[in-house]
């Protein structure tokens, strides 16, 4: 499958110098203040200092510090419920932190009143785990919403750019007249990328881009991810349970454990390097999640299965875990 | 042996005395807990409604977004809203005629039909049908989409939920709900004119006489002031049950029976403390005039 990407310069904003009274779209594309090499390359676009996420007693993240440079493209992985979607959310204001702070190009989100905070969204994409799409708009009205939304009026170069964001993402202009409900899964994930790259962001961030589709599908997803970050040097965060995604797409991986597992005084992020050296991690943890094996889960399991009338299964877990700990 | 002393001032929980005891406490911490609960509820609600009440007056909702809400809210609701006000028109005359001839005073039928629709049952019929139809269908709408995320994906666009999505429908209940009281009323009392004139024929011209002569201009503000406090209700805790929904299907029909409920009952509430007000106000301009009916 072919893709086409318009050409086009990186671009990047200083939020402390930016004009919200202005108009972000000028023509064809947006236009924004390109910052200088030398402050790209030392500031990071987005970083935590020990952010803690709760809900009442219940710890879902904490402490977490994290510092992302832009033009990176970090995945982000863990088991369900450890709370990646929840540090995902929190980075762009979705989900207010418990304590600490994010800071995006240098300011904290907390500190923004409510209209600042909507209008500095406009500089982020995210993509959803189920893309999200509005099911009372169409197609067309789906990706033209962060435009009419940020006053670009609509018109032909309006509708030229919707057209030309489905075709970076492979789909034909004829879906621009259909309904969310009447397209597949992996073709609404790309109207939901297409709808979030509309006004050209600084930050993308996708919520499990690969979840729910096929290898194939899968890849094309992968693809996407990987021509937008070459394309518009964007930065990408990405959270995935899919390790194929994780190694084809990032060159920082961060690996997440739940709070309610860590022992007295450990860090939640039990890995955070390139992808390569995953397997070679020191953490049993890691190389257990990166494989796909159970590990300590299977004993828990036994713990379970032992005192039920499930015996039947128990000596095939007594053998794993026996081989597993032999190797 | 300090502990020992301590316990044995108090009853053993064995003891019928201990046993009411701990039944006492169990109950008392069940009240208060939906007091309190109750009491955070009301403050969530005020809460959202004062940053809806700033949404409106700080930046004008779209058209696109008015326009299918008010086709929704007036449009659509105006046949089941017409309906019932004819049959509550007609049940008053049904219910009130036989009693009214008993005290020879049917040709009253009228007045008291014509100001039991505009002072009451008129707005909190139109309320009632207001919240089952569109309140519930707001907090089922608002509820799919924080479910689906789509919610989130709005704020992530730069779009605030509250304006785009409470606003609009805010308005729509707020500005149309007078007119759909008005059809109500209307409704009513052409159903009411129908029985008692033709079905128990009555005079035409004293029932006009009477119902033009007992209901006033005041009468008629009363109802049309009242609903659109009725108006403002439905939309406000329909959209906060839709924003507070809790996630799956079960969620999404727990937020839309409760906008229901919860709708209906601080209607009637607010109807009392209203013509109580309402009274309040009436009496202080005419102080002597009381019921026109004796």
């Amino acid at each position: 499958m072919a893709f086409t990407l318009p050409s086009g310069p990186p671009v990047a904003r200083n939020f402390c110098e930016y004009d919200f009274s202005k108009p972000v779209f000028r023509g064809s594309v947006v236009v924004t203040t390109v910052i200088s090499q030398s402050d790209q390359s030392s500031a990071p676009i987005i970083e935590t200092q020990g952010l803690c996420i709760r809900f009442g007693r219940q710890v879902v993240l904490n402490e977490i510090n994290l510092s992302i440079p832009r033009g990176q493209t970090v995945a982000i992985i863990g088991e369900s419920g450890c709370g990646k979607t929840m540090l995902l959310k929190s980075l762009v204001g979705l989900l207010p932190a418990s304590q600490g702070t994010v800071r995006f190009d240098g300011c904290d989100l907390q500190s923004l009143s409510e209209r600042e905070l909507t209008k500095l969204r406009r500089r982020f994409g995210f993509v959803f785990q189920n893309a999200a799409l509005f099911d009372s708009m169409s197609i067309e009205q789906n990706i033209a919403f962060p435009l009419s939304q940020h006053g670009v009026p609509s018109g032909s170069k309006a509708q030229d750019l919707i057209e030309q964001r489905l075709l970076e993402v492979g789909l034909p202009t004829n879906v621009l007249v259909k309904r969310p409900s009447q397209l597949s899964g992996g073709m609404r994930k790309r109207v939901g990328l297409a709808r979030a790259l509309i006004l050209q962001p600084e930050l993308l961030l996708y919520d499990e881009p690969t979840t729910g589709l096929d290898p194939i599908m899968s890849d094309v997803i992968n693809e996407l991810i990987l021509r937008t970050q070459r394309r518009y040097s964007v930065t990408s965060i990405v959270v995935t349970h899919d390790m194929h995604s994780a190694r084809k797409i990032a060159d920082r991986v961060i690996m997440l454990y739940p709070y309610s597992r860590l022992l007295p005084g450990e860090s939640q992020v039990l890995y955070d390097g390139p992808p390569e050296n995953l397997d070679e991690s020191k953490d049993r943890r890691v190389r257990q999640f990166v494989r796909g094996e159970a590990g300590e889960r299977l004993m828990e399991l036994l713990s379970t299965t032992g005192s039920s009338s499930h015996v039947d299964e128990t000596p095939h877990l007594h053998d794993t875990i026996a081989r597993r700990e032999a190797e | 042996m300090v502990r020992d002393m301590g316990r044995s001032s108090y009853p053993s929980r064995d003891s019928l005395l201990g046993r009411l005891s701990v039944g006492f406490e169990k109950v008392a911490n069940a009240w208060g807990s939906v007091v309190i609960q109750g009491i955070n509820t009301l403050g969530d609600i005020s809460l959202f409604a004062w940053r809806m009440l700033l949404w409106m007056f700080s930046a004008r909702p779209r058209s696109e977004t008015l326009m299918p809400n008010f086709y929704s809210v007036g449009v659509l609701s105006l046949p089941v809203v017409a309906l019932t006000g004819t049959f509550i028109g007609m049940v008053l005359a049904i219910q009130s005629y036989h009693q009214f001839k008993t005290m020879g005073l049917e040709s009253k039928l009228g007045a008291v039909i014509t100001m039991s629709l505009v002072r009451e049952l008129g707005p909190v019929l139109a309320a009632t049908m207001l919240a089952g139809r569109v309140g519930s269908a707001m907090a089922a709408v608002i509820g799919t989409m924080r479910v689906t995320e789509q919610i989130d994906a709005l704020v992530a666009m730069g779009a605030n939920p509250i304006h785009y999505l409470v606003v609009p429908r805010f308005l729509a209940c707020v500005l149309l709900i007078p007119a759909l009281t008005i059809m109500a009323d209307f409704m009513g009392i052409v159903g009411g004119y129908f029985f008692s004139v033709i079905v128990f024929g009555i005079d035409h011209a004293q029932y006009l006489k009477n119902s033009r002569d007992f209901v006033g201009g005041f009468d008629f503000f009363t109802g049309i002031f009242k609903s659109v406090f009725f108006g403002a209700i439905i939309a406000i805790v329909s959209c906060y049950r839709g924003f507070h929904c809790q996630a799956g299907a079960e969620g999404v029909g727990r937020a839309a029976t409760a906008a229901f409920v919860q709708s209906f009952v601080m209607i009637l509430a607010v109807d009392i403390v209203l013509n109580m007000f309402l009274d309040g106000i009436y009496f202080t301009f005419w102080p002597t005039s009381g019921s026109k009916l004796l």
